[in-house]
């Protein structure tokens, strides 16, 4: 076997650390996550020369090595942790030309851990824009380190890091400050209490605690050392980072030279219009109908194949193979299942393409610094709309995003209200309902079933922010809110980030709902295809008896739903038909309903294997599932889907709390059941009743 | 006669004098935040909070409340 070398990649945010990454590792890399808690842990391997292979990670960006955050403190506790499998043996700290001077403040301290660190410069071509020249001869020399001058945009310097990485061993592990300068006496008592410990990753130890308390697996016990009260700490803390600044101020003040008179300002002049507090909105709302426009009227063209595509794909597989059970589980259950959810992925792309094209050009951070004084209002902060925004994809990750939120309440509060948002599993629903009970027609050019699409996002973004305002007056902390958000220089999104977050995250989605849906629609099957006791065992000879003169046809069709009626599914539908029956719905819907807690996105799917099952017939006109429900009747021939039961499950959709996958990440977020919990009941609540209120009123 | 940040006017500059509030997150400080950098309010948001700053050539937003905590002395044009 021939040796890796272990690589971690380190950075503070916008650094294009994952630029870096990518160029490494092109698509030889995977995502997956820490043990125990919901961070994202990207690795990839790098060929080198000779057969050498470099296993390289991805770490959180931070920008320091004090963790405040979840992510941050993925870092300190991989780089405090010699015995973790993923021990770097060299650190590539990723850098921005442009911010040279406060991102080398990492750097120091990486180095001061005694880890081989190769320095990366990144964005190199920006240096002339800016006016920026670097003496690197020099600052490999004060640094004491050796240094790639990189630009993924152009691909340079790649090769260059690909060789100090294979070289690693020549790197001088010798620190930047000597850690004990901060408070002579207080370290030396700690290092003669510690004598086979790093100085700086006991003070690092030390401090973790202060703003950050969930370290557990400590390989030394400092706490006799906590002698120091928390601001006292800070206070170190504080000296500890003006040191470390005089430090890069002198290395920077011989190797770096700016020439401002030749900076373009792109910066200031598309400021003062994207924030501008007229356009600035305008932009804002301008680029959020865009996205809607995307996920609605440009997705569907390739849903409607993908519908329909599998429609027919059922159709072959019950052709082709021999009739019995299993091609009946194959073309009505696993078939159908997968359907449901490949249909998402265009939305899906689209969603995480304008999300990643906004997140990488830097726009983001303006829309944060744009609505942070109007979300303070309802108790959330301006960092709540990235959630928010991303909610409309999917509650997961938005949930996960809500981490960079400062203030704990304002980010409980976001995470509380986010799985409001329109997310693209409702989509599916709505966009069949609406199909089915919106009539065509338009007003003043837009399309009703369009406005109807467009009203339901508002109800989603109201609500949440409706939500939020109650919740910020329910809930009591007396702890100080901050709020802290780098403002990044505006960039050209890269082609090769974008197109690998949209095909990870999608990927990601469809395998992690599509084993939800897949498992719950093979139960479905199975439940809907057997029952107990002889109303569904002898299902033909009861049919018959009661109805003697019908065509074979009709024959079929009245055995086939006789036999859902008294199959286990039908039974379990039967027995909460009472309760949903106020809302319009019949038990076939109600079957529907309780497969979406699991995941909304299962009820397309559901119906569909129910009312497959339920028919015998093969008429073809009936193969698509808005067919078949647009065909879905009560006993005395009504419509099942009217206008009035269709607006109540459209609301019930909009409202209830159906996700199992989101409850899970907000038990892990929130680390309490108590605020899922408070979640599930009380958006189903509120979704029963606003159902029921619109369905008696419209009936 | 001490102001804070929060006096600036959008372009001015001033010169920290005292961050060690303790409602001052560490985030802050060591993005360049201490005594001896220079810094400038860049734009302010609709209904005037947060601001934009340049401090000590890192772009960031903080709100009122905590610019209104860090020390400065105005530097005159």
């Amino acid at each position: 076997m021939s040796k890796q070398i272990n690589v971690a990649l380190i950075g503070n945010p916008n650094t294009g650390k994952t630029s870096v990454f990518n160029a490494l590792t092109g698509l030889n890399q995977k995502v997956g996550n820490y043990p125990g808690i919901t961070v994202d842990k990207k690795e990839g391997i790098c060929k080198l020369s000779r057969g050498v292979k470099a296993h390289i990670i991805d770490l959180p960006g931070t920008y320091s090595l004090n963790a405040s955050s979840l992510d941050e403190n993925v870092v300190i506790e991989l780089l405090l942790n010699k015995n973790d499998k993923d021990y770097p043996d060299v650190a590539v700290v990723v850098t921005d030309v442009e911010n040279l001077k406060r991102n080398l403040l990492l750097f120091t301290q990486i180095k001061d851990l005694k880890i081989p660190s190769i320095l990366v410069i990144n964005m190199a071509d920006r240096m002339q824009r800016k006016g920026i020249s670097l003496d690197i001869a020099l600052l490999e020399q004060e640094l004491n380190t050796k240094i790639a001058l990189i630009s993924t945009r152009k691909g340079e310097g790649v090769d260059k890091l690909r060789e100090l990485i294979e070289n690693y061993r020549t790197l001088s592990t010798e620190p930047c400050l000597d850690t004990s300068t901060i408070d002579t006496a207080y370290f030396e008592r700690l290092q003669k209490a510690f004598p086979n410990q790093e100085l700086y990753k006991l003070w690092l130890v030390i401090c973790q605690d202060v703003n950050f308390n969930t370290i557990d697996k400590k390989e030394v016990d400092v706490s006799a050392f906590k002698t120091k009260s928390s601001s006292e700490l800070k206070r170190l803390q504080q000296k500890e980072t003006i040191k470390r600044y005089q430090f890069i101020n002198n290395v920077l003040k011989q190797g770096q030279t700016i020439d401002s008179s030749k900076a373009t300002d792109l910066r200031s002049r598309l400021d003062r219009i994207l924030t501008h507090k007229v356009y600035g909105y305008l932009i804002f709302f301008a680029i959020l109908l865009l996205i809607f426009q995307a996920i609605y009227d440009w997705a569907s063209i390739p849903m409607d194949f993908i519908d329909a595509t599998f429609a027919s794909l059922a159709d072959w597989v019950k052709d082709t193979l021999p009739a019995g059970a299993f091609t009946n589980l194959l073309a009505e259950g696993i078939v159908s299942g997968i359907g449901g959810v490949v249909i998402f992925i265009p939305q899906i792309a689209f969603l995480f393409l304008f999300i990643s094209i906004l997140e990488e050009s830097g726009y983001m951070s303006r829309v944060v610094f744009l609505m942070d004084r109007i979300m303070r209002r309802f108790g959330l902060s301006g960092k709540s709309v990235v959630p928010l925004i991303s909610g409309t994809a999917c509650a997961i990750p938005a949930v996960m995003a809500a981490r960079n939120i400062e203030s704990w309440k304002e980010r409980l509060i976001t995470i509380l209200v986010t799985p409001f948002t329109t997310c693209s599993a409702r989509l599916p629903v709505y966009l069949i309902i609406i199909a089915l009970v919106i009539p065509e027609g338009s007003f003043f050019g837009f399309s009703y079933q369009a406005l109807t699409l467009m009203l339901l996002y508002v109800i989603g973004f109201g609500s949440a922010v409706f939500a939020a305002f109650i919740l910020d007056r329910a809930l009591k902390t007396n702890r100080k809110t901050f709020f802290v958000i780098e403002m990044p220089s505006y960039k050209i999104p890269l082609a090769k980030n974008v197109g690998l977050t949209v095909l990870e995250k999608t990927k990601t989605f469809v395998f992690e709902a599509g084993k939800i849906i897949l498992a719950i629609s093979i139960i479905l099957w199975v439940m809907a295809s057997y029952g107990p006791g002889d109303d569904f065992n002898n299902a033909e000879s009861i049919v018959k008896t009661e109805y003697p003169s019908l065509t074979e046809i009709e024959l079929d069709d009245k055995v086939a739903a006789h036999k859902l009626e008294h199959s286990y599914i039908g039974i379990v539908g039967k027995a909460i038909e009472p309760a949903i029956e106020p809302l319009g719905y019949d038990w076939k819907i109600g079957i529907g309903l309780v497969t979406s807690f699991a995941a909304r996105e299962v009820f397309v799917g559901t119906l569909a294997t129910i009312y497959s099952v339920g028919s015998a017939s093969d008429n073809e006109d009936e193969d698509t599932i808005k067919a078949r429900m647009a065909a879905e009747t009560y006993s005395d021939g009504s419509k099942v889907f009217t206008l009035a039961s269709g607006i109540s499950l459209l609301l019930f959709y909009a409202f209830a709390m159906q996700c199992m996958s989101t409850l899970a990440i907000v038990k892990r977020e929130t680390n309490s059941w108590k605020w899922p919990v408070i979640q599930l009941i009380g958006m189903s609540a509120i979704a029963y009743i606003a159902a029921l209120i619109a369905f008696q009123f419209l009936k | 006669m001490h102001s804070s940040i929060a006096d600036l006017k959008k372009g001015e500059r001033g010169i920290i004098t005292d961050s060690s509030s303790d409602a001052i997150p560490l985030k802050l400080l060591e993005m360049g935040c201490l005594p001896g950098n220079e810094v400038q309010l860049l734009q302010v948001a609709p209904f005037s909070d947060p601001l934009y700053l340049n401090i000590n050539g890192s772009y960031l937003a903080i709100r009122k409340e905590t610019a209104a905590l860090i020390l400065i002395d105005k530097i005159d044009e």
